[in-house]
């Protein structure tokens, strides 16, 4: 009986988990981006890219320059001399000069500091974001994750330019109306395809571990507490056992 | 050495005399661990309540150790949360304790509020002490909503709104009563500063003290069993009942192993997923409080989403919060609705058995269904659930006279 009520109530709660990752995905356009925070080239490579062509406006304020070169086993001075473009010192975030004031008056929107969007869109919604611009018809820039977004397609040099090609799509209401079937690399750039997609890897990586530095060690730590654990519950229960053989 | 030893423990009983001449040290052990005897047929259900104290504990010691780096402030809130998880050492692993305590709180509360209603404990002469643990549960709630809101991210600061504004429902005093809970006209540093005294001072004290009456209740009737019958009834000619065993040792070294188990489940939320996939640390909660931009989706931490969804399901909001209230408060009634004669399933036959499994899925599901988006198709969904939880209370108050029981036996199970 009590077998049944817990089998019971397990197999309720494993149906409902079942149906709750649904709800945890990205939602539509997003790619599974294979950035990988335990890849430390692929780290150091991020951080390259994103104090040359991201950190112009977009901050990493809660980032010190010291953790980030421990943590991707870079030195003071290749830090100091690549890395770092204004007076700031090693142990200082990684701030920028430019006023959020300054900057809502000249892009409409301050651009926001980029120190958890790793935690908060994640590293695939990143890496989808940064392959989503496109050109339309009018010259503009527009991304597929963030339709009307006020950034600028700042990677295009690399990338190059891309337009969409778009299909005719009959709604269940009987509507037709355009979407986008897929893009059309019209002016190339300096990085191919693929090469293009590492980048948008790596600084995807990068931003996910910038969200939360402790992740690089947390697991290993965890490991080891999981084992330590299991080893001491076993102890316990046969010490539980010992004491329990005179009871029934 | 055996004469060393020897006069040693002469010295501790000595010692042990000195104390409990001025205090009850002995008495007070003997009369809570070795001399109280509890039945010996517990099983997994019954390592729930020393585990929820056990979490307890880390939340009040991770809490302090917070609290040192923390500072309750709109300004510094945020970025004190962040300074915690990158610059204090290890306050990654302190903060990460007290997420994962939050939600395993409630883990171990549900389902140790699902054992009273699989084996009736809640049923004469234990009601207080149900009645103390509903208590213990209301202000656990009410310490997780007000915690919630010191990240000062935007499930923060939009589910307080979301929350506060409730009180709003009820006329004549909602407004002003919001506008006091807030200490302003909109949630402010005001709001963040009240909250965090609250949290860490007001409510974990009331905590402490309901718990305290709840083990004291405990203790004066002894533990309910799996059978749901009383081990008094058939003791031995020293007094001592047939089927209980002293709680120290047998039940200490079972809670031990219980512990272990527990840590492993903890610490695999707390080192490898410490977020839950969004449902213990939300990914909007990443965002800093913005009183200008309102999240697309607005929804509460899993824990509430099934009482959030009960809300929903009622189309005007002052009947929708008194539902949801009536929801809660229901189940303080739980031990005067059900009049079965026996107290656990394994004797209530059939019908209950439909019953609870009835509930629990409309629990569940209602939780689920309190995170989704609110489709029309949901909220009906929602509306048939939030009616088959209260059937529950209903039949089970008609049904449980009547409903067909077995005998229960005289002496417990295996």
């Amino acid at each position: 009986m009590k077998k049944l009520a817990i089998t019971l109530f397990l197999s309720v709660l494993l149906l409902s988990l079942s149906s709750l990752t649904v709800s945890a995905a990205g939602g539509a356009g997003v790619e599974h981006s294979g950035a990988n925070i335990g890849d430390t080239a692929s780290l150091q490579r991020g951080a390259k890219w994103y104090v040359n062509y991201c950190m112009g406006c977009h901050s990493l304020d809660y980032m010190r320059y010291n953790r980030m070169a421990e943590d991707l086993e870079l030195t003071e001075d290749m830090v100091m001399m690549n890395m770092v473009f204004s007076n700031a010192k090693f142990a200082d975030t990684m701030g920028i000069a430019m006023h959020p004031e300054q900057a809502k008056s000249w892009f409409g929107k301050a651009p926001p500091d980029l120190s958890l969007i790793g935690r908060s869109r994640g590293a695939d919604w990143l890496y989808s974001y940064l392959l989503g611009f496109y050109q339309d018809e009018n010259g503009q820039w527009n991304n597929t994750l963030l339709p009307n977004a006020s950034m600028p397609h700042v990677l295009w040099a690399l990338q190059g330019i891309q337009t969409p090609v778009y299909r005719q799509e009959t709604s269940a209401e009987g509507f037709t109306h355009e979407v986008i079937d897929h893009f059309e690399l019209t002016t190339p750039g300096s990085q191919s395809p693929h090469e293009y997609e590492e980048t948008a890897r790596d600084i995807a990586a990068f931003l996910d571990y910038a969200g939360e530095p402790a992740k690089l060690k947390r697991k290993g730590i965890g490991v080891w507490v999981i084992l330590f654990l299991v080893l001491f519950t076993l102890v316990a229960y046969l010490l539980k056992a010992e004491y329990w053989r005179d009871v029934h | 050495m055996a004469k060393i030893a020897s006069s040693l423990s002469k010295q501790a009983g000595a010692l042990l005399n000195w104390f409990d001449d001025r205090l009850p040290v002995s008495a007070f052990w003997n009369n809570v661990m070795t001399g109280y005897m509890a039945p010996k047929n517990f099983n997994f259900w019954y390592y729930m309540g020393a585990l929820s104290l056990l979490v307890l504990v880390i939340q009040i010691f991770s809490g302090i150790l917070l609290a040192m780096h923390y500072k309750p402030s709109a300004l510094e809130a945020f970025a004190s949360v962040e300074y915690i998880m990158r610059d204090v050492e290890w306050g990654w692993l302190i903060r990460y304790m007290h997420t994962t305590g939050a939600s395993f709180f409630f883990i171990l509360i549900y389902l140790h509020m699902f054992r009273s209603l699989l084996y009736g404990s809640h049923k004469a002469p234990r009601e207080l002490l149900w009645v103390f643990g509903m208590f213990i549960y209301v202000v656990l709630m009410a310490e997780a909503f007000l915690g919630y809101i010191l990240p000062w991210g935007q499930m923060s600061y939009w589910g307080a709104q979301v929350i506060i504004n409730l009180f709003g429902a009820i006329p004549k005093i909602g407004e002003p009563l919001t506008q006091w809970i807030r200490g302003d006209y909109f949630i402010s540093d005001a709001t963040l500063n009240r909250f965090f005294a609250l949290h860490v001072i007001a409510v974990p004290l009331a905590l402490l003290g309901l718990v305290l009456l709840h083990l004291v209740a405990l203790r004066e009737n002894g533990s309910n069993n799996p059978d749901g019958i009383e081990i008094k009834k058939n003791k031995d000619a020293e007094g001592k009942p047939l089927d209980g065993i002293p709680f120290h040792p047998y039940y200490t070294v079972k809670d031990i192993f219980g512990v272990g188990m527990f840590l492993i489940l903890f610490s695999f939320v707390l080192f490898l997923w410490p977020e839950a996939g969004g449902m213990f640390l939300e990914h909007d909660n990443f965002v800093p409080a913005n009183p200008l931009v309102t999240p697309e989706h607005i929804k509460p931490v899993w824990y509430f989403t099934p009482f959030y969804a009960i809300l929903k399901a009622v189309p005007d909001k002052l009947l929708g919060v008194l539902t949801m209230g009536a929801s809660v408060g229901v189940l303080f009634l739980l031990p005067w609705l059900d009049r079965s004669p026996v107290r656990s399933i394994r004797y209530k036959g059939t019908w209950y058995k439909v019953l609870l499994t009835l509930f629990t899925i409309a629990f569940v599901r209602l939780g689920l269904l309190g995170m989704a988006e609110g489709t029309p198709a949901q909220t009906w969904e929602m509306r048939v659930w939030t009616l088959v939880y209260f059937m529950f209370f209903v039949l089970l108050f008609f049904m449980s006279p009547h409903g067909k029981t077995k005998p229960e036996p005289d002496r417990v199970t295996h």
